[in-house]
């Protein structure tokens, strides 16, 4: 598969969201602004990038030699929790205007199920290094553009007249239901 | 809801994780397994008690090291001890029940991410006594498993006219296959917290009523 074609499987006909029901938790939870929602995708897409060509190493290079395979999860989550807490210093430091960006954002990615996810993910499809890295990205991409129409709609449903009982959660996920449904039109395109 | 081990405050504690704090309906936690997994009832109940081991062991452990895990670095640590019980999960349903390893797949290692367990261990086994951690992680995980449970069956005889697996409409019931592709999932769900807001909402205000 060439990397246009894994481009567009990754950012439309897969979305992490639409088609996998990862990083649901953060697309409900954090969709509530336009501007909030495109700071989270950034930290996510910068985040998930950088988890997968680390898991990459830590399991060829690590898990795989010592014959550890069983303990891919625990090994997965604390790389990610590490990184995290890493990513999070780093920014600190060297560029405290992004780091205000994404501050609060940055500790909840460590349970977003995005990034254990395409971690899991590229092990079991057995991607090679640079397309493990892309698909981290690109999916990133895609959970960026759903957390983003999402904050977009739900900006929207602010102000139109909603019956009481479905305020919030419930009209929120119908609307996600409803451009789940749109995004269904891209599954043939791959 | 203090300290203390008290029957009437382990059933108090055991139903508030069953229905009145309900994970999935009421706390609206953990909505990634509840979406993907619950395209079948099987799937839904097997996702739903292996969910219920872990945060059982989990909130138990987490309970009986409370005071020996160092504030700063907790969250860690709770992510190592529901880590290793996933992986105990992973390989028992590996060994004994291939056929749901199989179809649950890349969501049982994402059990360690499920933000109920993580929840329960902070907002509960952290600051309470063993035995009452682990009645609250059963009372949690049985709500998460009866609200899996629930969407799953409801997809299921949609989406494929079947329950738990068993021809249920007749052959001429033309499955509506949307409800168990990925929109269907949003859509029973939205749908149904909105009922269930819906019927404690009418509840509440005929409960006024009387009142008055």
């Amino acid at each position: 598969m060439n990397i246009f074609l894994f481009m567009i499987s990754c950012i439309l006909t897969n979305n992490f969201i639409f088609s996998r029901f990862l990083g649901c938790c953060p697309f409900l939870g954090v969709s509530g602004k336009v501007s909030t929602a495109a700071s989270m995708g950034l930290a996510v897409t910068f985040v998930m990038t950088i988890a997968s060509f680390v898991c990459y190493m830590v399991d060829q290079w690590v898990l795989v030699p010592l014959g550890l395979l069983y303990m891919r999860t625990i090994a997965f989550i604390l790389v990610i929790a590490a990184l995290v807490q890493f990513v999070e210093m780093f920014l600190k430091k060297s560029s405290p205007a992004i780091y205000s960006a994404l501050g609060i954002y940055l500790p909840l990615i460590t349970t977003n199920c995005a990034v254990l996810g395409v971690a899991t993910l590229n092990v079991s499809a057995e991607y090679n290094m640079l397309y493990s890295v892309l698909n981290g990205f690109f999916g990133a991409l895609g959970f960026t553009l759903a957390i983003v129409l999402m904050a977009g709609v739900r900006e929207r449903l602010e102000s139109s007249k909603i019956p009481k009982c479905m305020k919030g959660f419930p009209i929120s996920l119908v609307s996600a239901g409803l451009m789940a449904m749109a995004f269904m039109g891209f599954s043939g395109m791959v | 809801m203090h300290e203390g081990n008290s029957p009437a405050r382990l059933k108090k504690v055991f139903t508030n994780g069953l229905i009145s704090d309900n994970p999935t309906f009421r706390l609206v936690l953990g909505t990634c397994p509840t979406l993907a997994v619950t395209t079948s009832a099987i799937n839904g109940l097997g996702m739903g008690l292996a969910a219920t081991f872990v945060l059982i062991c989990s909130n138990m452990v987490v309970s009986a090291l409370r005071k020996v895990i160092p504030d700063k670095v907790r969250i860690p640590a709770y992510i190592v001890i529901i880590a290793t019980f996933v992986t105990v999960v992973q390989l028992l349903l590996q060994a004994y029940i291939p056929s749901l390893y199989e179809s649950l797949g890349l969501f049982i290692p994402l059990i360690v991410v499920n933000c109920i367990i993580l929840a329960r261990a902070e907002a509960f086994a952290g600051k309470n006594p063993v035995l009452a951690s682990g009645v609250d992680g059963l009372g949690m995980g049985l709500g998460f498993t009866l609200a899996l449970t629930l969407i799953g069956v409801i997809r299921e005889f949609i989406g494929a006219g079947t329950a738990f697996g068993f021809q249920v409409l007749g052959s001429s019931y033309e499955p509506m296959l949307l409800i168990v592709m990925a929109s269907g999932g949003f859509l029973t769900y939205g749908l149904l917290l909105g009922i269930i807001n819906l019927l404690t909402e009418s509840k509440k205000s005929h409960r006024q009523k009387e009142a008055e």
